[in-house]
């Protein structure tokens, strides 16, 4: 960690011309009599992507992104500024608009503290760098020629590759300073295939906090290759999906989705502080059945929405949010964790400096159960097997969520036979959870691909679980 | 301190050498800059005052017909040369592309108007509170079964935009953008619900009343109290007018070039054949003065034009930039960046007289989730709104989906409302759809 610091200072702080020295002056603007809290944040990331297309490379891209976000906080009050151009001048006049929730008044100087050694979740090397871009460009050409090569009827193919660079630096008003580097790599496949003129696409995909070299070890990237191809052609065999009400089973990994959407939105914190949640006020209170224990974990290593520190300087953390079927907690950034007299639980994430932190989920999943997958697929006499899902959202004050199916199958008399189109799941999320009646031993994590979406701000996120057996969940097919 | 116009032009035109100087054998960029203030207040109180202050360029350099790009939020002098040499490293890998390049020199915009765009909002944080106080307060005044609130932002924010071109294009234009919004929560012992209400403007000036957008936002979550499921079955469906822009974005999402040839579109080939009913017409129209999407140029330098899309139910034009209709041996429809402003005509129906008409079926006001396969057109979405029966709404319906294939859905179009007064850039009345499927309980 204090390695890391020393990295972040180099990449952020000494470029700028900006020392310690400079940070008090800030930070002594920011502050108040009436602030209770405030933070200095500065981030510098690089972003590169490339696209293979039609055959050939088609695009390359680089982002960077750099600057610095100065937050006060009076009682239920935030004040917010930031500023792209890093130097003093920018950044005190960035504190004195951040500080207006608040009348002027000095309240004495802060001292900058050390900061703890922490154990890193992830390599600081530069993901960008990892592979020489030639090597970047035949890895894709390796995953297109795969595709193709897999099937005649694979007519289109698109390769991305995005790897990105973050190094954050965050300061509190007592002067505790915490920094992260964090790589961030994905690879995705989408291939569309035609059989007699019915066309399908499919897409598949991976990723981590680690570099390139992901994608080569183990032919992950050509597997989501294969993949994506498998996918697609079983969507040309697909048929009209069931409508109505019926037993789920979904599939392990990335169906987690359901936990990320049905509990997980209505367990974070600013939601429960304003009551605005299905779920407010209710911990100690059965949300699921008992089978169900699901946490929010972000301290595993190189996955993709862990964090050695949260964007509040606040470590990682591993929370149980449901522990047989009983809520247990939320998850908390520091503002919301304050106001509700709890902890903050490491959830307190930003999309970039020039957003404000809110309580936001890492790597969601349920605890694996005793059944074995193939037991509770053959208990289902007609119901819908799930794999595979596009997306999902929901309204965390009515409860009710939306998934979408990309890979799905009829279970008729506990055997899975023919495979159904793409359809919506709606369910209500605190009943959704006590319908399940059958939990597998088979916990999987998603592949790395999630990023979640929340007051405009997107950030990288993990789902995971066992399968799982819904006795009863509304499916949105056009077959009646 | 917010870069001059003129600082920007200089800008472009630093960047455009800087990347001739690279050896790049044609170039383009785009530099914007925008400052504002977004405030948000709750259950009467101050929450958030944020500070908006958003920057940024983007280069794209061609070294003969292989293409590279770059953008950065960091405008200082070496964060610009860096963003310019990756894009000229990027450049040197990525293949030789026939199609590639900046449109023809022919089109770019010469005397293009002034569009009206640019309304700056001499708001002090104060007063900005004071109005979104204003929505507040008139959603929780409405009915005591408002119980909370999510709170109501007033966002303003207001700077200008340069693109250029190594064709010796320059153009740009400041504008500004205003949005006052509120959420509200409903209860009654039986769960509870939230809706939002808000507007949307360049000019500041034409803002709905912070009163009426408070009301809406409060009726809108009442009107929700104890909605039940409906038994799965097929029924005529009418989406209403603020949720039918996702209709047409998409018929705009299937006629983009770039899903034609990448054939991933289920209006594949569609060019003259009947997509709709021989009674719609839907046009974009770049020129809208003061329009939320307007723009006298697009993101390659090519003139806009207003233009039919669809008329007499058959498909008239693709949508496409200079790339995608390389690629489909046609011409560049200056929509590079997208569609700007769409409408479709409408009949004399009102909603309520649309109601009528359909006498039993669903009225759909909110949808969730993704729902649309690009390729296949199938189309299924969760769904909340109310069922009719007797040309008379019944009651609010939630946790349902609605799910047909979007092909379908626009040969069964039988009516547009001509409640067409919502927010935003796309200008329709409500949908009347003649059969979906809808699963319940």
């Amino acid at each position: 960690m204090s390695n890391t610091l020393a990295l972040a200072r180099e990449t952020l702080l000494s470029p700028a011309g900006i020392t310690d020295h400079h940070l008090q002056q800030v930070m002594d603007k920011l502050i108040s009599s009436q602030v209770d809290a405030a933070d200095l944040y500065f981030q510098y990331s690089r972003l590169e992507s490339w696209v293979l297309d039609d055959g050939i490379i088609k695009e390359g891209n680089f982002n960077l992104e750099q600057g610095a976000g100065l937050r006060a906080i009076s009682g239920e009050k935030t004040g917010f500024a930031y500023t792209e151009e890093l130097n003093l001048e920018n950044l005190l006049e960035a504190a004195d608009s951040a500080r207006a929730i608040s009348r002027a008044g000095q309240s004495g100087s802060i001292a900058i503290a050390g900061c703890n050694d922490l154990q890193t979740l992830y390599p600081a090397r530069n993901p960008l760098e990892s592979l020489p871009d030639a090597r970047k460009i035949e890895l894709m050409k390796q995953l297109d020629a795969e595709a193709r090569a897999a099937d005649p009827r694979v007519k289109q193919v698109t390769i991305s590759l995005v790897a990105a660079h973050d190094t954050i630096l965050v300061m509190d008003n007592e002067g505790n300073l915490a920094a992260d580097v964090r790589p961030l790599v994905r690879c995705g496949v989408n291939v569309i295939v035609e059989q007699n003129g019915r066309r399908e696409q499919a897409n598949a995909g991976g990723g981590s906090r680690t570099d390139l070299h992901y994608f080569v070890e183990e032919q992950r990237g050509l597997g989501y290759a294969r993949e994506a191809v498998r996918q697609a052609l079983v969507n040309l065999e697909a048929v009209d999906t069931p409508a109505g009400a019926m037993t789920v089973v979904l599939g392990p990994g990335w169906p987690g989705i359901l936990l990320h959407e049905a509990v997980g939105h209505g367990l974070e914190g600013d939601f429960n502080r304003k009551g605005l949640s299905a779920f407010s006020n209710r911990i100690g209170e059965q949300v699921a059945s008992p089978l169900c224990t699901i946490v929010d974990d972000g301290t595993l290593p190189e996955r993709r929405g862990s964090l050695t520190v949260d964007d509040e300087g606040t470590p990682g953390r591993n929370t149980v949010l449901i522990e047989g079927g009983i809520l247990k907690g939320y998850m908390q950034d520091k503002f919301n964790a304050r106001l509700m007299g709890m902890q903050t639980t490491g959830n307190g994430r930003r999309e970039s400096y020039a957003h404000l932190p809110l309580p936001r989920m890492t790597n969601t999943y349920m605890l694996p159960g005793e059944q074995d997958p193939g037991e509770i697929l053959g208990s289902v006499k007609n119901g819908l097997y799930a794999v595979n899902f596009a997306g999902g959202q929901v309204d965390i004050t009515s409860g009710k969520f939306v998934f979408s199916l990309s890979e799905a199958y009829l279970i008729e008399d506990g055997k899975i036979t023919a495979p159904v189109k793409g359809a919506t799941l709606i369910g209500n999320g605190p009943e959704a959870l006590t319908r399940v009646s059958m939990v597998g031993n088979d916990l999987q994590l998603d592949p790395g691909v999630g990023t979640c979406g929340k007051d405009g701000q997107s950030v990288p996120v993990g789902v995971g679980q066992p399968t799982l057996k819904v006795d009863e969940i509304t499916v949105g097919g056009t077959a009646l | 301190m917010s870069p001059s116009i003129e600082q920007l032009e200089q800008m472009v035109a630093d960047l455009l050498a800087e990347a001739r100087k690279l050896g790049a054998s044609a170039a383009d960029a785009a530099v914007s800059s925008s400052a504002g203030l977004s405030l948000t207040v709750r259950m009467g109180e101050t929450e958030t005052i944020e500070h908006t202050r958003d920057q940024g360029l983007g280069i794209t350099v061609f070294f003969g017909q292989r293409k590279g790009a770059a953008s950065t939020t960091d405008l200082s002098p070496a964060a610009i040369r860096e963003a310019v040499g990756k894009a000229c490293t990027i450049a040197k890998n990525t293949s030789e592309d026939d199609c590639a390049g900046l449109a023809d020199a022919t089109l770019m915009a010469k005397d293009y108007p002034d569009l009206g765009l640019h309304h700056p909002w001499p708001i002090s944080p104060d007063e900005a509170m004071q109005t979104a106080l204003q929505a507040e307060q008139a959603a929780r005044d409405l009915d005591p079964r408002i119980s909370n609130s999510e709170g109501a932002t007033l966002s303003t924010q207001s700077g200008s935009f340069i693109y250029g071109n190594s064709h010796g294009f320059v153009g740009g234009y400041p504008s500004s953008h205003h949005t006052l919004s509120c959420v509200v929560l409903s209860e009654d012992g039986d769960g509870m619900q939230r809706d939002y209400w808000y507007d949307t403007r360049r000019d500041w000036r034409k803002l709905a009343t912070p009163e009426s957008i408070g009301r809406q936002a409060a009726q809108r979550a009442l009107a929700k109290l104890h909605g039940r499921q409906l038994g799965t079955r097929q029924a005529p469906v009418i989406f209403r007018a603020d949720i039918a822009p996702g209709l047409l974005r998409g018929l705009t999402g299937a006629i983009r070039g770039h899903a034609q040839y990448r054939q991933a579109s289920f209006l594949l080939d569609s060019l003259g054949e009947q997509i709709f009913p021989d009674w719609v017409e839907i046009r974009e129209d770049p020129l809208i003065p003061q329009g939320l999407s307007s723009a006298p140029f697009d993101n390659e330098g090519v003139v806009t034009r207003p233009k039919s899309l669809v008329e007499n139910g058959r498909l008239e034009t693709y949508i496409l930039d200079s790339y995608s209709a390389r690629k489909l041996n046609m011409q560049t429809t200056g929509n590079a960046g997208g569609v700007r402003n769409l409408s479709i005509n409408n009949g004399s129906m009102g909603l309520d007289e649309m109601l009528q008409e359909m006498g039993s079926g669903l009225l759909v006001t909110e949808l969730m989730g993704q729902g649309l396969n690009p390729v296949t057109g199938d189309y299924s979405r969760g769904a909340a709104g109310f069922w009719v029966e007797n040309g008379k709404i019944q009651y609010p319906v939630e946790e349902i989906t609605i799910a047909s294939n979007m092909k379908e859905m626009f040969r069964q179009l039988l009516a547009v409302g001509n409640d067409n007064d919502i927010p935003g850039s796309i200008r329709t009345g409500s949908w009347w759809i003649e059969n979906m499927t809808i699963a319940g309980s």
